[in-house]
Parts: structure tokens; C-alpha cells; sequence
């Protein structure tokens, strides 16, 4: 049985829980998607999603406005966990962060992957080339659960 | 949406969601009259709890409307999370994509 990762304290703070090589993993992963971010790569598409489907014009003159916030949001989540990965202890705004680079890593890996909800449920086949890419993101999915799950008991 | 091994319970709130904007209907209505809505479209990466817990961050909804509306997502592949002006309706676009989810504004 593997402990949990991410509870909550007694001290309205968060506790991690983490062996060093997760520690390592999670430290090297943001550096990774910031080189990403900053290329036109496909797979970013669902880190910036279109707000209007219907009217290209009104869809351009948002995206002209709000990509950049939306950006620096996405890489200051990134910059928070590679500054905490070796803490042991998160304040609720750290853990937000947490959750916003491991939403980040998700949508970018899970569109990589084409990845459907049957994904979930599905044993990694070790023939399968994309199958660390997918123990990867089966773990982050885990790690972002619990983030969820800590940061609900608390509201 | 996906659903990981670990869904849980938790306590119950009792958080009211804000009230939506109605405009009075009539026979004079415009279009500039007509509310704008945000939908939140299902997709099949982000975790059915992590859209109720937004839901409930960003607009305010109790657990139980935020589950509400996360099903809705899941089950009918949209709901309709808020509505208002359209500069609200951006504003609200705008959140929920600083938070990933797959969200568009059109008016109703």
C-alpha cells in the first residue's frame, strides 16, 4: 500500500510526503514544460483553449488579450514546484500551485497521448511504446487527486 | 471527464451559489438584452473532482451544485456554469482557463 502523498495538517497547512526520486521527478518536470510553452507545439492546445467557437474575430481579440496572463499563470504554478519539491510542509497558495502545474503537465501529456477515459482504466501494456508516458501520467493524475482531495477539506 | 480510484465524500457546505442574471423577458427584448453563458465542455483529461472543486473556488456553488454541474459535464457533455454581461462571461471564461477546463462564452 502506497501512503498518501498530500494531507492536510492540523494547522490549515499541507503536508508532503514524498519519496526522493518523486521529489526529483517533479523538480525536473516544470523546466521540461516551460521549454514547451514556449514553442507552438500541437499538443499546447488545451492549455489555450479557444472561448468563442462561433466567431473567430471576437476569439482573437480575447486570446490577444488574456494569452499572456494565462501564460505567466501556467509558469508561475511551474516555478512553484520546482522551488517546494524537497519541502516537506506546502501552505495552502503553494499547494494551488501544485495543482495548477499538475493540471498543466496533464492536459499537456494527456493530449500528447490522445488519451480517453477508458485510459483509466486500462493496464499498461509494456510492449506499448507511449506506455512510460502513461505510467507518467497515470502518476501525476494520482498526485493531482490527492492535491484535489486535500484542498477540498479545506473549503 | 476521468475518474481516478480515489473519489471521495467529504464534509457537506452550505455555501449559497450566486444568483444568476435575469434579465425581464418581454416583447421589447434586444439582443444586447440577451445573457451571455459560459459552458464548461467535458474533455477526457481533467479529474471529475478537480472540475467540482473549481466550480466550487471560482463561482461560490456548494459541494453539492458543484457535483451537480461536474456530472452534467460528464454525462451530457456541457453545462452551463454562469451567465451574466459578456464582460463577465469573458472574465469567467478567463478563470476557467487559468484553471485548464475547457470553457466558451456565446450569448443565449
Amino acid at each position: 500500500m502506497i501512503g498518501n502523498r498530500i494531507e492536510r495538517d492540523r494547522k490549515g497547512g499541507y503536508r508532503l510526503r514524498l519519496p526522493p526520486e518523486e521529489r526529483e521527478l517533479l523538480r525536473s518536470l516544470p523546466g521540461q514544460l516551460r521549454v514547451v510553452l514556449e514553442s507552438d507545439d500541437p499538443s499546447l492546445r488545451r492549455l489555450f483553449p479557444p472561448a468563442y467557437t462561433d466567431d473567430d474575430e471576437a476569439d482573437d481579440e480575447f486570446q490577444r488579450l488574456m494569452r499572456e496572463e494565462l501564460l505567466e499563470g501556467k509558469l508561475a504554478a511551474l516555478q512553484i514546484v520546482e522551488e517546494t519539491a524537497g519541502a516537506d510542509h506546502l501552505t495552502g497558495a503553494q499547494l494551488e500551485g501544485w495543482l495548477g502545474a499538475l493540471e498543466s503537465l496533464r492536459l499537456y501529456l494527456g493530449t500528447q497521448l490522445d488519451v480517453s477515459e477508458q485510459t483509466y482504466e486500462q493496464e499498461l501494456d509494456p510492449d506499448d511504446s507511449s506506455a512510460p508516458a502513461l505510467a507518467l501520467y497515470g502518476y501525476l493524475s494520482w498526485l493531482q487527486e490527492q492535491a484535489v482531495e486535500a484542498l477540498s477539506a479545506g473549503l | 471527464m476521468a475518474l481516478t480510484h480515489r473519489q471521495n465524500e467529504g464534509v457537506s457546505q452550505t455555501i449559497e451559489a450566486p444568483l444568476e442574471i435575469r434579465l425581464p423577458e418581454g416583447d421589447e427584448q434586444h439582443d444586447h438584452d440577451r445573457p451571455w453563458v459560459v459552458i464548461v465542455w467535458n474533455d477526457p483529461i481533467n479529474l471529475m473532482s478537480y472540475v467540482a472543486l473549481v466550480l466550487r473556488k471560482l463561482f461560490g456553488y456548494s459541494k453539492e451544485e458543484a457535483t451537480r454541474l461536474m456530472l452534467q459535464v460528464h454525462n451530457e457533455g456541457r453545462a452551463v456554469v454562469s451567465s451574466g454581461e459578456k464582460e463577465k462571461a469573458e472574465f469567467d471564461v478567463a478563470r476557467l482557463h487559468a484553471h485548464g477546463l475547457w470553457a466558451t462564452l456565446r450569448q443565449d
